[in-house]
């Protein structure tokens, strides 16, 4: 047993690219200030002083040459981590990663292949300017041929970042800005991976499945203590990787709560809780005591941050759902 | 004193349009059996772009996107690559693959099918790119990787005077030139992106202009004059590969046809294709090769006859191919598919075998 190693996320992520690093020098770094200055959030802090400008890349401020230039990379036997600076500044990318990045092994028949790890800070909540706050997963979701990974604890962001750059095909790796700082756990030193396309169930109950990711497994959490409270216990699943969905762990735990509640920050419409009740419709529905619900945001952008509070989920709109699918 | 444009980039030309030598320079590389090689290949390929439009009218082949007098531009930048280089092709540059790679797999490409896009000649040919200037940010990444493990490797990419509007040709110029990564960007002016004329789409003088921007090496070329095409090729290629950078080459061309089978180009630009075939890439070379006496009596009709036995071998091969597999729209979207990938699979086969058993 390893002496406790207490880390937060962020420091998770350089521990993660630091390991992948030492042992693979085809594994390199590149997006908008992650050498000299460490990335804005210094994810990356120090890895050039290790591994020099080749292997960390500042990179000029252009997301579709960012991604393009580490398509390119992969396809060429290299392992490239490309950071977007914010979730929110991806847009000039989605082209890049739809048209090319998810479907360069299909156009090819597996002769090339782009093993590429997109990292992306998102979410709302950290006061940051507009578009900033940006929790667009679904759009990548939708687009085949590419996973999306979103951890909410440094142990699973290290765990599933070396799984990310070690996989055979794109990944995008979502970061949770609220939790960057907001959160601490123990990281071994050493490399582990966690597998990529498996929740994990952060607590058990017995009347509620909560489903969540990111940044609203605090919500979840503080949601399910207020309930417990009140008597009701809550199975709370960290869905963990959003592209493939854990269907097992999401079938299991509604089978037995009878009852679900989706949480996430993302819009509704089109949002991947819809993709979670079809699951739940799939497996489970006649194990169903009332419909599932969902805590999300409205379909509409997220605001100025003067009211993003009012946007975002919070544990006492978590609850009412609860009490809603108890009372049903 | 300041240059003009013209002057700073003035069209580069070792042929002129009746096929007389004007760089004395070129002299003694330019032998007998490179013109032969040369105008077989370009033969060969016009006579392939016609034989697709002709499948395309009998429905043998699906929407398809010529390249007929673009041959000199394609042909001559493929022969000024070495084997170990990297190609990105667009959609139109057929004749630039297959002469790289010396197999005409490809053609299944246009009778949609995804095995068009490999073949086994071991080159690391890119499939044609669609989505328009994509290629260029990545092209730029190929070749940093190559730098990156010390590779002697070139990549060429390709691309026409519409992507150079797109914001992802200005991505990748950017990114090569800041990387330094040994790629070549060889753009066809062929003066129509679809209906849009260059002079709609731009307004800038030249393309080859644009590399100033980047502290690139900018040239304009006679892309329908072979040996200006490969030499100036040659040149940036050899040069990206002793660690000098990037070029962009603009080459000057003209595509007769339309777009795809699928337009008309009467509805939008006037039928001067008689004032540019004055200009054509293959009548131009012959000329040269007549004048210079490399052409002995028969021989073009013996090439002639052969490059038709290799088309139609080409076209029986191609339709002599099995039956897509429907495996082939699942199998290759990851290394391992997941479940929900599977799980599809699974349930369209056993739709399609209830549906078989009645």
């Amino acid at each position: 047993m390893s002496e406790e190693r207490i880390l937060t996320p962020v420091q998770a992520v350089k521990d993660a690219l630091d390991v992948m690093m030492k042992s693979d020098e085809n594994v390199v770094v590149l997006g908008e200030d992650v050498g000299v200055n460490g990335g804005v959030f210094r994810a990356t802090d120090g890895l050039i002083d290790t591994y020099g400008e080749k292997r960390v890349m500042d990179t000029p401020l252009s997301e579709a040459g960012i991604v393009g230039a580490a398509i390119g990379m992969a396809m060429n036997g290299m392992k490239p981590v490309a950071e977007i600076q914010f979730f929110g500044f991806i847009y000039p990318a989605f082209e890049q990663i739809m048209t090319q990045a998810t479907r360069m092994r299909y156009r090819t028949m597996s002769k090339f292949t782009v093993p590429m790890v997109i990292r992306a800070p998102y979410g709302a909540g950290v006061h940051a300017p507009e578009i900033h706050s940006d929790s667009m997963e679904a759009l990548f979701t939708h687009m085949p041929g590419i996973k999306v990974v979103c951890p909410s604890t440094a142990y699973d962001t290290k765990g599933l970042l070396i799984s990310a750059i070690e996989d055979p095909d794109p990944v995008l790796f979502l970061e949770s800005l609220k939790l960057y700082r907001g959160t601490k756990d123990h990281v071994p030193e050493e490399k582990y991976t966690v597998e990529i396309g498996k929740g994990y169930l952060a607590e058990e109950g017995e009347d509620v499945t909560l489903i969540a990711w990111g940044a609203m497994m605090k919500v979840a959490l503080k949601a399910a203590e207020q309930a417990r409270e009140k008597g009701i216990t809550c199975d709370v699943i960290d869905l963990r990787t959003l592209y493939p969905i854990d269907k097992d762990i999401i079938a299991a735990s509604v089978q037995k709560t009878n009852r679900c509640v989706i949480v996430h920050e993302a819009q509704q419409t089109g949002g991947l809780s819809n993709d979670i009740i079809r699951i739940i419709n799939d497996t489970s529905f006649l194990y169903l005591k009332s419909p599932v619900s969902t805590v999300t945001a409205p379909d509409v952008h997220v605001p100025f941050w003067a009211l993003e509070k009012a946007y975002l989920p919070t544990p006492e709109r978590v609850m009412d759902k609860i009490q809603y699918v108890m009372d049903f | 004193m300041t240059q003009s444009i013209a002057e700073q980039f003035p069209l580069i030309q070792v042929i002129d349009q009746d096929g007389k030598l004007l760089d004395d320079s070129y002299k003694e590389e330019i032998t007998r059996e490179l013109c032969e090689k040369f105008l077989k290949q370009l033969k060969l390929m016009r006579a392939l772009d016609e034989k697709m439009v002709n499948m395309q009218r009998q429905g043998r082949i699906g929407t398809y996107p010529l390249f007929g007098g673009q041959e000199a531009a394609q042909v001559g930048s493929a022969y000024a690559l070495e084997e170990n280089d990297w190609m990105f092709p667009t959609y139109r540059d057929h004749a630039a693959a297959i002469t790289f790679t010396n197999s005409f797999n490809l053609i299944a490409n246009w009778n949609g099918r995804v095995e068009g896009n490999i073949d086994d000649s071991g080159k690391k040919v890119l499939p044609p790119s669609v989505p328009i200037a994509t290629q260029l940010p990545i092209s730029a990444g190929i070749a940093m990787a190559s730098a990156y493990k010390g590779e002697q490797e070139v990549t060429i990419c390709y691309f026409g005077d519409g992507a150079t509007s797109e914001g992802d040709f200005h991505e990748g110029m950017n990114f090569a030139s800041v990387f330094n990564a040994p790629v070549v960007f060889f753009n066809q002016n062929n003066q129509y992106a679809i209906s849009v004329p260059i002079w709609k789409q731009m307004k800038s003088e030249t393309i080859a202009q644009k590399a100033i921007a980047y502290g690139m090496e900018g040239k304009r070329i006679d892309g329908n004059d072979i040996f200006a095409v490969y030499f100036e090729t040659k040149k940036a290629v050899d040069k990206a590969r002793k660690g000098d950078g990037p070029t962009l080459i603009e080459a000057v061309t003209w595509r007769y046809g339309a777009h795809t089978t699928a337009d008309d180009p009467t509805k939008y630009r006037e039928d001067d294709n008689e004032k540019h075939r004055l200009n054509d890439p293959i009548n131009r070379l012959e000329k040269f090769m007549n004048d210079a006496g490399f052409l002995s009596d028969g021989w073009i009709e013996t090439i002639e006859s052969e490059n038709e036995s290799i088309i139609e071998a080409a076209v029986k091969e191609f339709e002599s191919m099995e039956k897509p597999n429907i495996d082939d729209i699942y199998d290759h979207m990851f290394e391992v598919n997941p479940w929900t990938i599977e799980e599809q699979k699974a349930a369209f086969k056993a739709f399609f075998a209830r549906r078989a058993n009645g």
